[in-house]
């Protein structure tokens, strides 16, 4: 059955939801969302410590949404614009969970998939030493990225990244990821 | 040299370069989705100021966020600074975390383990 885009929305904002959006991603959108969440964090009675974490594995995240949102299937490019993403921020008991959701291009799911299983079997030390290395000896890519966010993510989370390749059409798949913080 | 003054915005550092002092100082946030622009002028700079580095540079490194793509940056800051110490012109940075913040103080020893200048991590308490 392909994806559809609105149920699996709809169950991602069924919850505790502390912001959730889906559309363009922009600089404006993304400074707003930094805004928001920074004050509700405050405002919670959450420990600094954890506070610090969900900013900062939220800056990450949204920085790949900002660098990877522009694969679009013409049905989104005609309702959305040039770019496409979500974010949902929810609390859990003992977690906040960062949802994103963006679309990719099929060939392009294999490296991805490696990239993120690769991290998920890595321990805290190799993803320490993974991190080094690829900030020490990986060129940047014209992006900026150059592929230190989901390592930065997996370390600082402590967790493994969880994700699903939604089926959407024979070109486009879309891209889920959660992401837990515990607290 | 001219000295480079910034002041800090919600998404960058503010930033104080003085060769005069032998200072170099970025403190605050550093998260804008383009860091390089942000940080190639520091890095001329830096490149610039070797040539007649002070004979003892501070380096004082205060952040409360910084993403990964001012991580690379970062480590090209250090580089330039790991030059002019090799130089025979000592550098010292002083790379500050806030007492719960684990993370600021391992992204502190990442760098001090793959650079050539003494580091030195100063706890802020609250």
């Amino acid at each position: 059955m392909s994806f559809n885009f609105q149920e699996y929305f709809d169950e991602l904002i069924n919850g505790n939801v502390l912001l959730s959006y889906k559309g363009r991603i922009t600089t404006d959108l993304i400074n707003s969302v930094l805004d928001s969440i920074e004050t509700k964090l405050q405002d919670s009675d959450e420990q600094s410590k954890v506070r610090k974490k969900v900013y900062n594995v939220l800056v990450e995240s949204l920085q790949n949404l900002y660098h990877h949102n522009d694969d679009l299937p013409d049905s989104f490019k005609k309702e959305y614009g040039d770019s496409f993403g979500v974010l949902v921020i929810k609390k859990l008991d003992d977690a906040y969970k960062i949802s994103t959701g963006n679309f990719i291009i099929s060939n392009k799911i294999a490296d991805l998939k490696s990239r993120i299983d690769k991290i998920n079997s890595l321990s805290k030390e190799e993803l320490k030493e993974e991190y080094k290395h690829i900030l020490n000896f990986q060129k940047m890519s014209e992006k900026g990225g150059g592929g230190l966010g989901l390592v930065d993510i997996a370390r600082k989370t402590g967790n493994k990244l969880k994700y699903i390749f939604h089926s959407f059409s024979e070109e486009y798949y879309f891209f889920s990821l959660d992401i837990f913080i515990s607290n | 040299m001219e000295p480079i003054l910034y002041e800090g915005t919600p998404k960058t550092p503010s930033v104080n370069f003085d060769a005069d002092k032998g200072i170099v100082e970025i403190e605050g946030r550093s998260i804008p989705e383009n860091s390089v622009e942000f940080y190639k002028p520091l890095v001329d700079w830096l490149e610039k100021y070797k040539e007649n580095a002070q004979s003892n540079t501070k380096v004082i490194i205060k952040l409360e966020y910084f993403n990964t793509s001012s991580s690379k940056c970062l480590l090209d800051v250090f580089k330039k600074l790991e030059a002019i110490h090799k130089a025979k012109n000592p550098v010292e940075i002083h790379w500050y975390y806030e007492e719960d913040d684990e993370d600021m103080l391992e992204a502190g020893e990442d760098y001090e383990s793959i650079i050539r200048v003494p580091f030195k991590m100063v706890e802020i308490v609250e």
